[in-house]
């Protein structure tokens, strides 16, 4: 939201403040960080520079890519457009915390199973929103997709194409990255 | 982007009052557009205030039978609520056509009606643009402009409003509720929310300094078909070319808003009362003065032709 | 091992691992988020500083002056390098442009300093207190203008130094005016942008005079060769590190901006330093593909040979830069006995034009390919029969060349069977469902087959791992994938038995990704270092190697036998070796098939196009690994429906420089554009052309498939567009009217 905000009196805080950081505390896959962050960092900063997380990618750092997508208390944002100190007490979910090298999360074995990646980069913002693709399907979220916007959506190659297009692949992997979520989709119902 | 300190706000009428009082503070609460432009130092706020604890994310039943929006309320939820899928459908619509669903998860009702003109001068701080430097020039009106507006433009400005759901609040009529810094409330039809260029682009809606949106009021649902139609190159994730917002009635009468077109969504009522001879005489009152540019002037038979698909699909 | 025969029967041929679907063996590592690339090198570099590059404002001048007192003094800056204080700069061989602008501008957002400070927010802040004074000059902005005055181009890559700019063979002016059917139209192509997900970044660390950089690029030997250049250092100086690398597609073939950036900020701040090109730099700071406008003639007999064809482009790019090389398939892909073709090159102050998957070919056959549909039309022919009729076994140009394995007809046919062609109206705007004007195309796909030398080094460690170390860079094609196949083939164990490691300067020098050489030539490479190894095996054990077999972990000659890890026992072995390349390029034509099929709906109201169905069919050689060369061929098919449909760097004619420099204002295709895609690969196996027999197919995928959905939309709505993209204000005009 933008305001317009023009007036006499100095801000309440001056741009030391700002400099000395701002506390801000927040989990991420289960593990509790606290953090002293400028307040300009990004929450994908915090999570790639501070956290060491580096899972998650950025792709643009501007909301036109997916790249940087993680969950956070359940709803997947880009991570790119939000403060990290926005996040006081949130819980965020990234790659990383789904599943591991040799403990896969099922999308992420169906994604290896379909070849629904390339270069690799977009990936973990593709598995993180199809996770929460599928929820969001679950607790009926309608899209732009769905045909009959006052019953439930329903689980079609139309509805999980829309839902996902805030995930740029470059390399092409559109058509795997589909088979692979709808493998998953099947499986969990 | 430029340093800023960053408070919480606790209350709206503080949060007003402060963005009033501190010399360049703004209000963040998705901050989808305020962060994208203020890493282009596009935006340079001093001071954030962080206005996502107000707790203004409710939806209501209003006693006149419509609904009042919490400014906070995010896209998604809108778009998801029930009330608002079954009796304002076209805002349902509108809201899933725009962004991503990441994006839509953030955003705010209220910072979608103040997200910025995607002109890509406007974006580019190399090139002159009268909304980012007032008295600068602007770049667009010869330059690249497939995009930008067609009508209501100026010789300072031709950038268009990027918003969808803000062409489904025309239509619908809704308004505008906001608190100033004194603590007083105040009501703006969405019609009068948004400015036109003029010689002033850079001033985009008629808030007042310090002026916070709370919420978003809608009159009780009109009946009819509810239809929201957006063009784009691509199938999803991009702003409109021409987009649609219609309520049609079975007897061919209705209203209709447009966006892609203009600095706000674009809506003549006079010119409604064509609809029933079909959009072709619509559109020639929609859009009488018109001043499209040579990359743009597809944008005219484009808006006939997409609110004849919309008399189509009502007639479905 | 030089390849200067056709391949015989050799231990590849046994396809136990190669060919077959293997998942990727670094798809663990990519879906959870644990691959590490070039911006992300936590672990063995500390504490770095970060830099952010500023870049130029003009598209053509000079800095007059620039100020970087406030940059330098502000919160945590560390340093602040320009032209001014970088020392004296050479440029890369492969760069067209400075990499480090300055006082001198060529284009529009060169780099022309970096700010490196703590942190990168920071450094961010601080580059936009740079303060720069220019003065602009007058440039060439307008591909069109420019051309008028350009002069004819040579092939670059031609290996005939001599030969004319323009290509003739029989008189193409008489056939044509004798040819009762003729077209001749002009088509035209537009810049377009890489747009890989992983921006270009490095991370520079200096040690004393050594120079380690990780960073993101498809080409270890080039970049590293280039980077010592550019710094006036011995290339033994330099580490080039790129284990993964997050999309290329040609706008990492070469040195660029971040690579020389970070150094230069790590030898200022006597730290390492980590530099990311901001997405809205991207598409100016970098490459690109450029534009292109092309005349296509084509006379024919009644019965649909060709007799006559000429094909002319032009394109632009800085000075001493190279033309778009988009002739190269029309003097190969049809029949006829009179032909032309010619390239011309403007001098244009745009950003750098070069390198985008399949250079030449992609705009090239976007062009001839709905050329051919336009002719078939004309002489009333099925375009698949049309292209069937004009079908040629030799080169058109020197017809005692035949080609090394040529099977376009099959793809078309088998294509046209499988996608249902024969129940396609031919007549244009005749097919509707509901409001969607429904309508199918064709295009051939071609794409040359090119070699690269590609060396390799392979272990066999006395826990009975086989190592392979090369150069070679994973882009998303696999080669992690089918190099680890090859040297289990060739050592015979299984897939978990070979360890690769990729992407590091320390390697072997390898082919390198890029022009779809990297699949055939690296693993020809790998192949060369096991064939030694297997010597080298053979003679431990006391085999006679010609005779030794390799297989399920043992190794037998004759009615011996022996475990492959009783060779170690004395301790691991090491074999390197080099594939070189003979003259079987220059005595066959070697070059790659296929045939596109689309079906689009096209809004009768809105003209909004959308693809619904794609069929590929490739003949490229022997397929090393199904899975990962149908992804390739996929990405390609979705990249050829972005310049199809939608992708256009669109010029600012006046101010010089690309308009829509960002993700949002350059759309590239998202989930909701691509529907479920076929791909059906021949089984073939091409002994002219490596060891392995096979040849590329993450380029042949791109080619034509832009005039597969251009000539679907033709069919759609019956309105030809020649001017990609094919958007709807392009043809809303000519739509049939609607109430």
């Amino acid at each position: 939201m933008i305001g317009l905000g023009s007036g006499g009196e100095a801000p309440a805080t001056s741009s030391d403040a700002a400099r000395r950081g701002f506390d801000v505390s927040f989990e991420v896959n289960g593990e509790p960080l606290n953090f002293r962050l400028d307040t300009r960092t990004t929450l994908l900063d915090a999570l790639r520079e501070h956290a060491h997380l580096t899972g998650t990618k950025k792709g643009c750092d501007h909301g036109q890519c997916g790249a940087c997508t993680v969950i956070v208390n359940g709803v997947r944002i880009n991570s790119c457009l939000t403060l990290a100190v926005m996040h006081e007490g949130d819980k965020i979910t990234t790659i990383e915390g789904l599943g591991e090298p040799d403990h896969l999360h099922p999308m992420q074995a169906a994604f290896v199973e379909h070849d629904g990646y390339q270069c690799g980069y977009c990936t973990p913002g593709q598995i993180c929103s199809a996770v929460a693709v599928l929820e969001e399907i679950k607790a009926g979220i309608p899209s732009h997709a769905s045909v009959d916007l006052t019953s439930h959506p329903e689980l079609t190659n139309a509805e999980l194409r829309e839902r996902m297009s805030g995930n740029i692949c470059r390399c092409g992997a559109y058509s795997n990255i589909a088979d692979a979520i709808a493998q998953v989709a099947e499986s969990s119902t | 982007m430029k340093e800023f300190t960053y408070e919480r706000a606790t209350s709206a009428q503080e949060a007003a009052a402060k963005a009033q009082r501190i010399e360049g503070a703004k209000f963040i609460a998705g901050g989808t557009n305020l962060l994208d432009l203020m890493k282009l130092e596009i935006e340079t706020p001093d001071h954030l205030i962080d206005v996502n604890g107000l707790g203004l994310d409710m939806i209501e039943t209003t006693p006149e039978g419509g609904l009042r929006i919490g400014a906070l309320v995010r896209n998604t939820s809108l778009a998801a609520d029930l009330r608002v899928r079954r009796d304002y459908a076209v805002l349902s619509r509108a809201l899933l056509a725009g962004a991503s669903g990441q994006l839509r998860n953030k955003a705010t009702t209220a910072g979608n009606l103040l997200q910025r003109t995607r002109c890509p001068y406007f974006y580019d701080t190399n090139q002159p643009c009268n909304k980012r430097s007032p008295g600068a020039g602007c770049a667009a009106i010869d330059g690249v402009s497939r995009q930008l507006g067609i009508i209501g433009v100026s010789e300072a400005c031709i950038a268009t409003h990027p918003s969808d759901m803000a062409v489904a609040m025309r239509v619908l009529d809704a308004e505008v509720e906001t608190v100033d810094p004194a603590g007083q409330a105040r009501k703006i039809p969405v019609a009068d929310f948004h400015r036109l260029p003029g010689d002033s682009p850079h001033i985009e809606t008629s808030l007042y300094s310090g002026e916070l949106i709370t919420a978003v009021t809608l009159p009780p649902p009109v009946s009819g078909n509810h239809i929201y139609r957006k063009v784009r190159d691509r199938a999803s994730y991009a702003f409109a070319l021409v987009s649609v917002a219609a309520i049609l009635q079975r007897d061919g009468t209705g209203r209709v808003a447009v966006g892609g077109v203009a600095h706000k969504p674009w809506r003549v009522e006079e010119a409604e009362a064509e609809l029933p001879k079909g959009a072709k005489p619509f559109a020639a009152g929609l859009l009488a003065d018109a001043k499209p540019t040579q990359d743009n002037a597809f944008k005219l038979p484009l808006v006939e032709r997409t609110v004849a698909a919309a008399i189509n699909e009502a007639r479905q | 091992m030089k390849f200067d025969k056709p391949a015989g029967a050799n231990p590849i041929d046994r396809m136990r691992v190669v060919g077959r679907a293997h998942p990727r063996i670094d798809g663990p590592l990519k879906t959870s988020g644990r691959a590490t690339y070039a911006y992300e090198h936590k672990d063995v570099v500390a504490n770095p500083a970060y830099g952010v590059i500023v870049a130029s404002a003009i598209s053509k001048g000079r800095i007059e002056h620039m100020d970087v007192q406030a940059a330098e003094r502000a919160a945590g800056v560390i340093a602040v390098v320009t032209a001014d204080n970088a020392g004296k700069l050479g440029k890369g061989k492969f760069n067209t442009a400075k990499l480090l602008g300055g006082p001198e501008v060529d284009h529009y957002h060169q780099a022309i300093a970096v700010v490196v400070a703590e942190t990168f927010e920071q450094a961010r802040a601080a580059a936009a207190l740079v303060g720069i004074k220019y003065s602009r000059k007058e440039g060439s902005f307008d591909l069109v203008e420019a051309l008028k005055e350009a002069p004819l181009a040579k092939d670059p890559n031609s290996p005939d130094k001599d030969a004319p700019p323009e290509s003739r063979t029989g008189d193409f002016q008489q056939a044509f005016s004798r040819a009762p059917v003729k077209l001749d139209e002009l088509y035209t192509t537009p810049d377009q942008s890489h747009s890989m997900m992983e921006p270009h970044a490095s991370i520079a660390e200096w040690k004393g005079d050594k120079l380690t950089v990780w960073t993101s690029n498809q080409m270890i030997d080039w970049g590293r060769s280039d980077l010592a250049t550019t710094l006036g250092i011995p290339k033994e100086n330099v580490r080039f590190v790129s284990p993964y690398v997050g999309g290329g597609f040609g706008g990492k073939l070469f040195l660029r901006s971040d690579a020389v950036m970070a150094a230069l900020g790590a030898k200022a701040a006597g730290r390492p330093v980590k530099v990311t090109l901001p997405r809205p730099l991207i598409p100016n700071n970098t490459t690109h593909r450029p534009a292109t406008r092309q005349r296509i003639r084509i006379g024919a007999a009644h019965d649909g040979h060709i007799m006559a064809i000429a094909h002319e482009s032009g394109s632009g790019d800085l000075p001493e830069g190279q033309p778009e090389t988009a002739i190269n398939q029309t003097r190969l892909l049809y029949a006829g006995p009179s032909r032309l073709t010619s390239m011309r090159l403007a001098v244009l102050d745009l950003p750098e034009g070069n390198s985008m998957r399949a250079p030449g070919e992609a705009p090239g056959m976007m062009a001839l390919e709905i050329a051919m549909d336009e002719l078939a039309e004309k002489l009333g022919m099925d375009p698949v029969e049309l292209r069937i009729v004009n079908d040629t076994q030799v080169d058109p140009e020197k017809p005692d060349r035949p080609f090394s394995q040529r099977n376009l007809v099959q793809c078309l046919r088998e294509g046209a069977e499988r996608f249902g062609w024969r129940n396609r109206n031919s007549n244009p705007a005749n097919r509707r469902e509901g409001s969607w004007l429904i309508g199918t195309g064709v295009a051939a796909a071609f794409r040359n087959n090119l070699l690269v030398p590609s060396g390799a080094r392979v272990y066999l460690g006395q826990d009975g791992l086989v190592t392979v170390e090369t150069d070679m860079t994973d882009i998303g094609t696999g080669s992690y994938t089918i190099i680890a196949q090859t040297a289990a083939e060739m050592m015979g164990i299984d897939m978990e038995k070979v360890v690769v490691r990729l992407g590091d300067s320390s390697f072997p020098v390898s082919s390198g990704s890029g022009g779809q050489f990297g699949a055939n030539s690296s693993t020809s490479g790998v192949y060369a270092a096991c064939v030694k190894l297997r010597e080298a095996v053979a003679q431990r054990l006391g085999f006679n190697s010609a005779e030794a077999t390799f297989e399920d972990g043992q190794v037998r000659a004759g009615n011996r036998s022996a475990k492959l890890v009783d060779a170690v026992h004395a301790g691991e072995l090491v074999a390197e070796d080099t594939m070189e390349w003979g003259a079987l390029g220059k005595t066959f034509q070697q070059s790659t098939f296929g045939a596109h099929f689309v079906e689009v709906a096209v809004d009768a109201f809105t003209g909004e196009i959308r693809v619904r169905r794609m069929l590929a069919v490739c003949a490229a050689g022997r397929i090393l690994n199904p899975t990962t060369a149908r992804s390739q061929v996929i990405g390609a098919m979705t990249m050829g429906v972005g310049a199809a449909l939608m992708e256009e760097l669109a010029v600012d004619k006046r101010r010089g420089f690309f308009v829509n420099h960002d993700l949002a204002g350059y759309e590239v295709p998202v989930h909701a554009d691509i529907p479920h895609q076929e791909v059906i690969f021949l089984e073939e196996a091409d002994d002219k052309v490596s060891p392995m027999k096979a040849k590329g197919v993450a380029e042949l995928g791109i080619c034509g498939v832009a005039a597969a959905v251009a000539n679907a939309v033709y069919n759609a709505t019956g309105v030809r567009v020649r001017n990609y993209p094919v958007t709807l204000d392009k043809q809303i005009a000519a739509l049939p009217v609607v109430a």
